[in-house]
């Protein structure tokens, strides 16, 4: 059975689309066929993060309105044969995604795929509505400060009511937190929010912890992403977190448990 | 030729181990005398019955320990079976009253959260979360299991019981009593349409807004006294009262 995991935050900036482009290569890399759409219309950067904004020919706005097959618009992954991505158009703006629309793409899509990777926009409005909507997994990506996490927890409401399981009373949106960004130095110096504390206020499963990395910066500006630098802790990071999802136990890295803001705010517990 | 055990082999794993959070309400003790806490409960079953029926449960002794007040481990177990409750575990507790619990197959639990940790490979669907159109009859209590998230907002007719963690930002509403088994961070009003007789009951204080009948009291109000306990909130004689639970 396909599964369509969307990947979200509520905040914009924290890494979605970085987190996006990593998982479906390091899903594709395990030999799952994978396709990964960008759901950020106007705005598009997935390709950009995945190095082929040179073979963009149709987006997803025209596979929606018929103006170009599935196949025409999906662009095979210059790295893995596995990976396919589905870009988001620069021309249009969000209100050209129709929910009826996406819906139809992603069955289309679930005929042909194992696992399908949905990068949504930031903010709460209906671009990142019609990304969440379909999501069997999401992954709730999460910086360590207070306000990503508010923002991250009112996802998880969005999630948990609006989406099409929720209001078909169906087995809820499994829910996975990958905290991004993470300084252990930082949230020594108090700075930021530690792992605890953030398990704190969200009580999700925690898939993994990216540590802030020069790495990505250097992947992105490449085109490639970071999952395929397996020499850089943001690469080992995000390969931790795929086999955590396929099921694999590995213990959390790039961690330090001292105490963060929260923590010295108001006393352990 | 090959061996019996080299065959095993190619059985699929019958089993794993997976950990999940799972919220449980925690009952913590004031008051060392059985009988007593056996009214008391019986007198919150009677909000609730369906709902504490066989509903696990975590004994915290905590606060009797603080007072060096002892109790006696097997005859608080038998009254809580024999009201339906199931023990799954204790905290707070000497090492005589781990062992005497141990005794009695119920397992010391040592995390400060108020989640507790057990295996559970399969976790339960959470129920939609009911609106106000779902409450027949007005006095019937409202029954929520999953975390009420930044942004949701639920509204019931008669009291409301929340098995998890109100996250800030968020408001929960009733026009009877507000029970909120797990952290409460967000806002609870209870007695909405006047009731002052209402309360609000909360394993850890930690909300935006607390208010019954009206009367409120914000954030900043709450002292370093009530903040992150338990405790539950009345009126008396027109003031907000938070008192240790
Ligand atoms: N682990 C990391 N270490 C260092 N920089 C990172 C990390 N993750 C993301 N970034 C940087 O943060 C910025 C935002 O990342 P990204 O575009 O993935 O976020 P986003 O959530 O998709 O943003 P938007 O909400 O605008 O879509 C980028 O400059 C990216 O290089
Ligand atoms: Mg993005």
């Amino acid at each position: 059975m396909a599964r369509i995991i969307v990947v979200t935050s509520g905040k914009g900036g924290v890494g979605k689309t970085t987190t996006s482009a990593a998982i479906a290569m390091g899903l594709a890399k395990r030999g799952h066929k994978t396709a990964v759409i960008d759901f950020d219309v106007g705005l598009r950067n997935l390709d950009l993060i995945m190095g082929c904004e040179r073979r963009v020919v149709y987006d997803f706005v025209n596979v929606i309105n018929g103006e170009a097959t599935l196949n025409q618009a999906l662009i095979r992954d210059k790295n893995c044969n596995q990976l396919y991505i589905l870009p988001a158009s620069q021309t249009r703006d969000k209100d050209a995604l129709s929910q009826e629309g996406v819906g139809r793409i992603l069955d289309e899509l679930k005929k042909d795929f194992k696992y399908i990777v949905c990068d949504s926009p930031a903010g709460i409005e209906r671009g990142a509505f019609l990304a969440m909507y379909y999501a069997d997994d999401a992954f709730i990506v999460t910086n360590p400060e207070v306000s990503s996490v508010r923002d991250s927890d009112r996802m998880l409401g969005i999630l948990s009511s609006k989406s099409r399981r929720a209001e078909h009373n169906e087995e809820p949106i499994k829910e996975y937190l990958l905290l991004t960004r993470y300084s252990p130095e930082r949230v020594k110096l108090g700075e930021m929010l530690s792992v605890d504390d953030v398990q704190e206020i969200l009580s999700l499963h925690l898939l993994g912890v990216i540590p802030e990395s020069k790495s990505v910066l250097n992947a992105s500006n490449s085109g490639t992403p970071v999952i395929l630098d397996e020499k850089s802790d943001a690469g080992q990071a995000y390969a931790d977190v795929i086999a955590r999802y396929l099921g694999e136990d590995r213990p959390h890295r790039f961690i330090d448990e001292k105490k963060g803001l929260f923590g010295k705010l108001f006393g352990s517990k | 030729m090959p061996t019996d055990s080299q065959h095993s082999n190619y059985h699929p794993p019958a089993l794993e181990f997976k950990s999940t959070t799972f919220s449980a309400p925690v009952l913590v003790l004031a008051n060392n005398d059985v009988i007593i806490i056996e009214h008391q409960l019986q007198e919150k079953i009677q909000l609730a019955p369906e709902f504490f029926k066989n509903s696990p449960v975590v004994i915290d002794l905590q606060e009797l320990n603080k007072q060096k007040l002892d109790i006696d481990i097997n005859e608080l177990v038998n009254m809580l079976h024999s009201l339906d409750f199931l023990p799954i575990g204790i905290r707070g507790a000497t090492t005589q009253q781990l062992n005497k619990a141990l005794d009695l197959s119920i397992p010391a639990h040592t995390g400060q959260n108020q989640a507790l940790l057990i295996d559970n490979t399969k976790p339960q669907p959470a129920k939609p979360i009911p609106t106000a159109e779902d409450s027949a009859s007005p006095e019937r209590t409202t029954l929520i299991i999953q975390p009420i998230r930044s942004g949701q907002r639920i509204y019931a007719h008669g009291d409301l019981i929340v098995l998890a963690q109100v996250s800030a930002g968020a408001e929960i509403l009733a026009e009877g009593n507000i029970h909120v088994y797990g952290s409460l961070r967000g806002r609870a009003l209870a007695g909405v349409q006047g009731n002052i007789e209402a309360r609000i009951f909360c394993s850890d204080l930690q909300a935006e807004l607390i208010s019954i009948a009206g009367t409120y009291k914000i954030s900043e109000d709450l002292t370093e006294m009530v903040r992150n306990r338990p405790v539950q909130i009345c009126l008396q004689n027109n003031t907000l009262t938070i008192k240790d639970l």
